[in-house]
């Protein structure tokens, strides 16, 4: 396609965010004294900003792009990820496993390993993490370069260094506090950018019943066709969306993955801290009608030859990412486009800095103060937090060009997510609820678990073996697979987690109170009213969950 | 230090207000658009509700202070 021109006002927007973000990484440098500043943004956000920021800091390139996209490239399955695939994990989290994160007060999730089994399995976790902290940065730098290249027509290089030394400045200067208030900053404008997008397709194509007839019947539903993977655009059975994406997947990335997680650890009190997740479920519930909605409307607009859109290619294969900023290109007049090309490029970088600054933490305390300098100062640990920003940053720059030859971005994103946090998931779960697991059962359930995930995802790309044997079905799509395969590994680390523990050396109970259900008093949040509890809250977001879910059936 | 609310305010109105200015002078004086739909204007409405929501949190948090 031709790029679009943008023109004197669009370049204001874009150059009052790039500015915006920078001047609060400039303002909040005077409020970042010691490292809890910088690492944990001081302990003292509110479950408002500790949960927008919750949210926000999964509303990277993945969200915005990868799954506009795959709403054309899979239909409505693709809101599983935001409904089945979210909801019930962030309420775990909240409900049942933020007493022991929040409690124990660690800086991290490795952290928590440490304190529940040993080092060792800190550290393999650490790196892990770390590696695929990187990865993902390296997916948002891709994203980002896509956009500008699409709408600019700017090269690959520039776009990149561009994007990730700002959020370098910004990071480096004020740490997690400055991501938090540039992720809920970038909140408002992806919903002020992008939802108009929604509400003007929903004008152009009549109504939102009118979308959904005009699609084929295989792509408008949420369950009623999941029995035959042959009959839904994801080639998937609900078991697969059930067991893979809705039980480990979910579960793994929402209440393990420390780049989420970390917003919680913000929060002011163990109250605010569970309301975290909760808070933002009601949030990430609204989210396909914006992002979901978006692809069916390009989904509906492609499959009319008279509407003059079509995807872009890269020769014979459809680029799914460019439906996002070709529905922009379409509807956007001047100003508008600049909105619209900034809350793209406010969730790429939020993303981003969401990305490098969880990776900050883990380098700065699971792998440097744990492994290289035990005895490092609280000063040293500060200093070395601002230079892992800079180097993750320049790692992911490398890891972006390695992402940009995948042909779509959220294929690749569950591929990696199967790998460290599946069987991460199956050590969490076991480690605070059943007292007698072990840490050499942890440590080496974990190594199995995330090997046999790696070797599953060579074996199928290098036709070791048959795919149907992971997805036990003769169809599959990619992403059937990396639900299966998550499935699997979870599966795999449970089960050898249980058994090396049955014949290993167990902790002793004392060292446990505190971070094992059983052991831990359950006294927290006696005396609040109803209103005030997290579970009330979380009941109500559930059934939120039940009504959309039965509603799109 | 200021709430991250106020900056919220902040960005949103000065950006409502450009989009709203400049949908009030392509009122004025229309300019060629391939935009679907330009002819509803969106920058003039979305524009002022961006102004609008961006003014509740300045003015709500105008004298706020956090520790």
């Amino acid at each position: 396609m031709n790029t679009i021109g943008l023109n004197f006002v669009d370049w204001i927007i874009i150059a009052i965010y790039f500015a915006f973000v920078l001047g609060i990484g400039v303002y909040l440098k005077k409020f970042t004294k010691n490292e809890e500043d910088f690492f944990l943004a001081g302990r003292r956000n509110s479950s408002w900003v500790a949960g927008l920021a919750f949210l926000s800091a999964n509303l990277g390139a993945l969200e915005l792009l990868g799954m506009t996209g795959n709403t054309f490239k899979y239909g409505m399955y693709v809101a599983h990820f935001y409904w089945i695939g979210a909801i019930p994990a962030m309420l775990f989290l909240g409900i049942y496993m933020m007493p022991f994160y929040y409690s124990s007060k660690i800086k991290s999730i490795p952290g928590y390993l440490k304190l529940r089994f040993d080092e060792k399995t800190r550290v393999l976790n650490g790196i892990a993490f770390g590696i695929m902290t990187v990865l993902v940065s390296g997916i948002n730098l891709y994203a980002m370069a896509l956009v500008l290249h699409t709408f600019f027509g700017w090269n690959w290089d520039a776009s990149m260094w561009i994007s990730a030394v700002t959020v370098a400045v910004y990071v480096t200067l004020s740490g997690l506090m400055s991501a938090i208030f540039t992720e809920i900053i970038q909140f408002f404008l992806i919903w002020f950018g992008l939802f108009l997008v929604s509400i003007l397709g929903i004008v152009e194509i009549g109504s939102i019943q009118e979308i959904f007839s005009r699609i084929p019947a295989s792509f408008n539903t949420l369950w009623s066709t999941s029995g035959n993977p042959a009959e839904n655009g994801m080639l998937i059975h609900w078991g697969g969306i059930v067991l893979g994406l809705g039980f480990v997947l979910s579960f793994g990335y929402w209440t393990t993955d420390f780049l989420v997680v970390q917003r919680a650890f913000s929060a002011k009190d163990l109250r605010t801290a569970r309301m975290t997740p909760i808070l933002a479920s009601f949030f990430k519930m609204a989210l396909p009608f914006l992002v979901i909605l978006a692809g069916l409307i390009a989904l509906v607009l492609a499959n009319d030859p008279n509407s003059g859109f079509a995807l872009l290619k890269d020769g014979s294969q459809v680029n799914y990412d460019s439906a996002l900023p070709l529905l922009i290109a379409r509807y956007y007049p001047s100003g508008l486009v600049g909105l619209g090309v900034t809350a793209l490029l406010a969730g790429f970088m939020a993303g981003q800095a969401g990305n490098i600054s969880a990776f900050n933490t883990v380098w700065t305390y699971d792998i440097y103060k744990s492994v290289i300098n035990k005895k490092a100062s609280d000063a040293h640990l500060l200093w070395m937090g601002r230079a892992a920003t800079i180097v993750g940053v320049l790692i992911s720059l490398i890891t972006a060009y390695w992402a940009k030859s995948f042909p779509s971005i959220m294929d690749y994103m569950q591929a990696i997510f199967s790998w460290v946090n599946a069987p991460l998931f199956a050590t969490m779960l076991l480690g605070m609820f059943v007292v007698w697991i072990t840490p050499n059962g942890a440590f080496w359930g974990l190594v199995l678990g995330m090997g046999s995930s790696i070797i599953m995802y060579l074996a199928v790309k290098f036709q070791w073996v048959s795919l149907s044997l992971i997805t036990m079905s003769d169809v599959s799509s990619d992403m059937a697979a990396n639900f299966w395969r998550a499935w699997w590994a979870w599966l795999i680390c449970f089960s050898a987690t249980i058994l090396i523990s049955l014949f290993t050396k167990k902790k002793p109970k004392e060292e446990l109170v505190g971070l094992v259900k059983g052991l831990t008093p359950e006294t927290i949040d006696k005396d609040l009213r109803l209103i005030q509890k997290p579970e009330f809250w979380g009941i109500i977001s559930l059934i939120v969950l039940i009504i959309l879910n039965i509603y799109y059936w | 230090m200021k709430p991250i609310w106020y900056f919220v305010g902040l960005i949103l109105f000065t950006i409502g207000s450009i989009l709203l200015l400049t949908g009030l002078y392509l009122l004025i004086s229309p300019a060629e658009t391939n935009a679907v739909l330009g002819e509803l204007y969106p920058n003039i409405w979305w524009g002022g509700l961006m102004v609008v929501v961006g003014l509740i949190y300045i003015i709500k948090n105008k004298n706020v202070i956090v520790e």
